[in-house]
C-alpha cells in the first residue's frame, strides 16, 4: 500500500508545472481565450516533448507509459488552464488504443502520439454531437453512443465551429453518417478517458482553491484579511475537501487503470463524479471569495470556472456517474449475496 | 502508486481473518454494561491472541503494526461485524500518549492492563465551559505535599462509569497564559472526590457522563509530560484520536451503506431514479473517504506524526455518516423510525458525529489555519 506517486511521477508533475508557468501563465491563457485561437507554438513545444504520447504504446510512436502519467499531465495542464488540443487528443487516443482495432490503432496512433494528427472524442446522437472540443482541428473524431463508439475521419464529417462560454478552448458541431465502429472494450475505454478528463478538473479545483486563498491572505476589510473571517475561512476548507476528495477518487481511477482493471468501472464513475462536483463548486465558491472582482472579466477565476462548465458535462455529468455507481454496487452486493 | 496490499500486509489479514473467523464473539447483547462487559470479554480475548494492540511497538506487548497493518486491523473488524474493544480510549490515546511522555515507571505500571481490558481509561478534557476552547478549561489542581488535589467538572466522558484511570487535564498556574498553565494527569477513578453521573443523551442511552471532582488526590508521580506541559500533551491525545479511527469508521459507514443498498434494492425502492441517485452520491463519498484515508496514511508513514489532515477525513466521515442516516431513515419510510428499528437509533446518534472528537466547525479552522495558511480567526 502506497498512495503517492513514484519518483519519476513526481518528476514529471514538477516539470509540467514549471513549463506551464513558464508558457502558459494566466496572460497567454488571457489572450488565447480573448483571441478564440491558440498559440500553436506551445501545442508545438507540448508535442515535441513528447507529452501527446506519453500513455500510447511503443509500437505507435508513444512513450509507452500508463494513464497514471497522462493523468499527471492533464492535472497541470487544468492548473495552468493551458488552450490547447492536448486533452481532446488524448482522450481520443485513449478510445482508439484500448477500443479500436488492430488496424485503427495502426492508422491512427502514430499521428495522435506525435500531435501531428490528432483526435477528439464526444457523446453523440444520431450521428452528431453538437459541442465536440477540437473537432475542428482534428484528424480523426470518436463519437459515442451508448455502449457503441464510432469513428470518423475528419474528412468524411462535417464540422462547424461553435462558442460556448468557454473560449480557453475551441470546440465544434459535427455530424457524420457512417464512419467504422470501435469494435474493442468501448466501456473500459471511455473509463480511462473519464479519468483524464477529471484529472484536468482537480487541476481546475486546485488552481481556483489556490487562488482563492492568496486573495483572502491579502484583501483586507474591517482592517482584517477576510481570510481571518470563518465565514471565508470555511468556504476555503470546504475547497480543500471538495479538491482532495476528487484527487483521491481520481487517482485511484488512474491506478485502477493501469493496474486493476477489474475496479476501473466504478473507480472512474466515482473520480468523474466527484472531480465534475468539486471543478463545479470550487470555481463557483473561487468566484465568491474574490467577490466583487472575481465577478469581473479582468479577474481571472472565471476562465476556470467556464472550463469546469463545459467539462463536468462532458462524457456525461455527475448524475450519470452517480446513477451507475448504484447499479454497479447493488449488482455487486446482490452477486456476493447468491454466491 | 501501489493500492494494493503487499505480501506482508496479506499475510497479516489474512492471518488476521482466520482469526476472527475462529472466535467471533457473535452479536453484542443489548443494554448497556451487558454490552460492556461483552466488549471487555472480546478485548480479553484479543490481548490473549496478541491482537489487542497491533499498533504498539512489541517492547510494550504490541505487534509493531505497520499504520497500514493498523487500518487492516480496524478494517477487518468492523467488516466482520465484530465489536470493537472496551477500552478503546486507553488502546488508541492514553497508552499512545504515555508512549511519547509517560516517565519508564508509568510505561511499566499502565501499557499492560490497558492492553488487557483489566484497567479501562476515560478522558476528562471538556468541561461545562471549555469544549471547543478547550484551553480554558478551568479544573484546578492545587499541590499539597506529594500529592495534587483536584477540584473541577468534566463532561462527556465515555465510559467513565467502567473506568479505573481518566486521562485528566485541570490548570495548575492561573497567572500563566491559557495554553500554558495545564497540566496531563493520571487520575484514580476509584476514590472518594470523583463522582460520576450519567448523563443521558438524545438517543436515551447514557453513554456519557459528567464527572465532578473535589479535592480528590493524585499523587505527583502521575504527571504525564511535566507541569505546565499539559496542552502539548493533551494536543498528542488529540491527534491521535483523529488518525486511528478513521479506517474502523469507514468501514462501519460502508456496512451500514451496503445493508441500506440490499434493503432498498429488495424492497423495489431502487428503481426510483432521485433515490438512486442519493444513494450513489453516498456511495461515493464514502469510498473518498476510504481513498483520502489512505492517501493520509501515506503520507505519515513518509513524513512521520500524524497531522492535521486527520481533520479533513473526520470531518469527511462526520458529514458522511449524517448523510447516509438521514437518508435511509427517510428512503425506508416511517418504520425505520419505529420500535425496534436499529436505523432510527442510528440516525440519531449520527448527531453526535459532527461534535464528538472536534466539531466540524473546530476542524474547520484547523484546516483553515494549518492547512490552508490562512491568518488566524477573528
Amino acid at each position: 500500500m502506497n498512495f503517492d506517486f513514484t519518483e519519476d511521477q513526481h518528476e514529471i508533475k514538477r516539470t509540467a508545472r514549471e513549463l506551464l508557468a513558464k508558457r502558459s501563465g494566466l496572460e497567454q491563457v488571457r489572450e488565447a481565450a480573448e483571441a478564440e485561437a491558440y498559440d500553436e507554438s506551445l501545442f508545438t513545444e507540448l508535442r515535441e516533448l513528447g507529452w501527446t504520447g506519453i500513455a500510447i504504446d511503443e509500437q505507435y510512436g508513444g512513450a509507452g507509459l500508463g494513464v497514471v502519467e497522462l493523468m499527471i499531465l492533464c492535472e497541470e495542464l487544468g492548473y495552468a488552464l493551458a488552450a490547447s488540443p492536448f486533452l481532446a487528443n488524448a482522450l481520443g487516443g485513449l478510445m482508439i488504443e484500448h477500443a479500436g482495432s488492430d488496424e485503427q490503432r495502426a492508422k491512427w496512433l502514430p499521428g495522435i502520439a506525435s500531435g501531428e494528427a490528432t483526435a477528439t472524442v464526444a457523446f453523440a446522437s444520431g450521428g452528431s454531437s453538437e459541442v465536440v472540443p477540437d473537432a475542428d482541428s482534428a484528424a480523426v473524431i470518436v463519437l459515442i453512443e451508448g455502449d457503441e463508439a464510432t469513428l470518423v475521419a475528419r474528412e468524411d464529417a462535417e464540422v462547424e465551429t461553435v462558442s460556448t462560454i468557454d473560449p480557453t478552448r475551441r470546440y465544434a458541431r459535427v455530424s457524420a453518417s457512417g464512419g467504422e465502429a470501435l469494435p474493442g472494450d468501448v466501456a473500459g475505454a471511455l473509463a480511462r478517458a473519464e479519468v483524464a478528463l477529471s484529472a484536468e478538473m482537480v487541476g481546475i479545483a486546485q488552481r481556483t482553491q489556490e487562488m482563492a486563498i492568496e486573495y483572502a491572505k491579502e484583501r483586507k476589510q474591517f482592517d482584517t484579511p477576510i481570510g481571518a473571517f470563518q465565514a471565508v475561512s470555511h468556504r476555503c476548507a470546504q475547497m480543500l475537501f471538495d479538491t482532495e476528495g476528487a484527487r483521491s477518487a481520481t487517482y485511484f481511477g488512474g491506478w485502477a487503470a493501469d493496474a486493476d482493471q477489474s475496479q476501473l468501472a466504478l473507480a472512474s464513475a466515482i473520480a468523474k463524479a466527484a472531480a465534475s462536483g468539486a471543478a463545479l463548486s470550487v470555481t463557483a465558491s473561487s468566484i465568491q471569495v474574490h467577490g466583487g472582482i472575481g465577478f469581473t472579466w479582468e479577474a481571472d477565476v472565471h476562465w476556470f470556472f467556464k472550463r469546469a462548465q463545459l467539462d463536468a458535462a462532458m462524457l456525461g455529468g455527475a448524475g450519470k456517474q452517480r446513477a451507475k455507481v448504484t447499479s454497479l454496487t447493488a449488482s455487486s452486493l446482490a452477486s456476493a449475496g447468491g454466491a | 502508486m501501489d493500492l494494493t496490499f503487499n505480501e506482508s500486509e496479506s499475510a497479516f489479514r489474512d492471518e488476521l481473518r482466520a482469526w476472527i473467523k475462529a472466535n467471533h464473539p457473535g452479536e453484542e447483547p443489548a443494554g448497556e454494561d451487558e454490552g460492556y462487559a461483552f466488549r471487555r470479554d472480546w478485548q480479553r480475548q484479543l490481548y490473549e491472541a496478541g491482537w489487542a494492540a497491533v499498533h504498539w511497538p512489541t517492547e510494550f506487548g504490541g505487534r509493531d503494526a505497520t499504520l497500514v497493518e493498523a487500518a487492516i486491523f480496524n478494517e477487518e473488524l468492523a467488516r466482520a461485524r465484530a465489536p470493537f474493544p472496551a477500552n478503546v480510549l486507553g488502546l488508541l490515546l492514553a497508552g499512545p500518549t504515555l508512549m511519547i511522555w509517560g516517565t519508564d515507571e508509568q510505561k511499566q505500571r499502565y501499557l499492560d492492563p490497558i492492553m488487557s481490558g483489566e484497567e479501562i481509561w476515560c478522558q476528562g478534557f471538556s468541561e461545562p465551559e471549555a469544549g471547543s476552547d478547550l484551553a480554558s478549561l478551568k479544573s484546578k489542581a492545587v499541590r499539597d505535599g506529594d500529592d495534587w488535589l483536584v477540584t473541577g467538572q468534566k463532561v462527556w466522558t465515555s465510559g467513565a462509569q467502567y473506568s479505573k484511570w481518566c486521562m485528566f487535564v485541570a490548570r495548575t498556574d492561573f497567572d500563566a497564559p491559557k495554553h500554558k498553565g495545564l497540566t496531563y494527569f493520571i487520575l484514580d477513578m476509584e476514590q472518594e472526590g470523583v463522582e460520576v453521573r450519567p448523563l443521558r443523551q438524545i438517543t436515551g442511552d447514557p453513554e456519557f457522563n459528567e464527572l465532578f471532582l473535589e479535592n480528590a488526590r493524585i499523587p505527583a508521580a502521575n504527571v504525564v509530560g511535566g507541569e505546565g506541559n499539559g496542552w502539548t500533551v493533551a494536543l498528542t491525545t488529540l491527534m491521535n484520536e483523529r488518525a486511528g479511527l478513521a479506517f474502523g469508521l469507514q468501514v462501519g459507514m460502508k456496512v451500514a451503506l451496503d445493508e441500506l443498498t440490499e434493503e432498498l434494492a429488495a424492497s423495489g425502492k431502487l428503481d426510483d431514479p432521485m433515490i438512486a441517485d442519493e444513494l450513489g452520491a453516498l456511495h461515493i463519498k464514502c469510498e473518498i473517504l476510504r481513498l483520502t484515508a489512505y492517501r493520509g496514511l501515506t503520507a505519515t508513514m513518509k513524513y512521520g506524526q500524524p497531522g492535521p489532515e486527520g481533520s479533513l477525513t473526520k470531518w469527511m466521515w462526520s458529514q458522511g455518516n449524517q448523510e447516509l442516516m438521514q437518508f435511509a431513515t427517510q428512503a425506508l419510510g416511517p418504520q425505520s423510525l419505529a420500535g425496534g428499528s436499529s436505523w432510527g437509533r442510528a440516525m440519531l446518534r449520527s448527531r453526535g458525529n459532527s461534535i464528538e472528537g472536534g466539531t466540524t466547525e473546530v476542524l474547520k479552522n484547523i484546516i483553515a489555519e494549518r492547512v490552508l495558511g490562512l491568518p488566524r480567526k477573528k
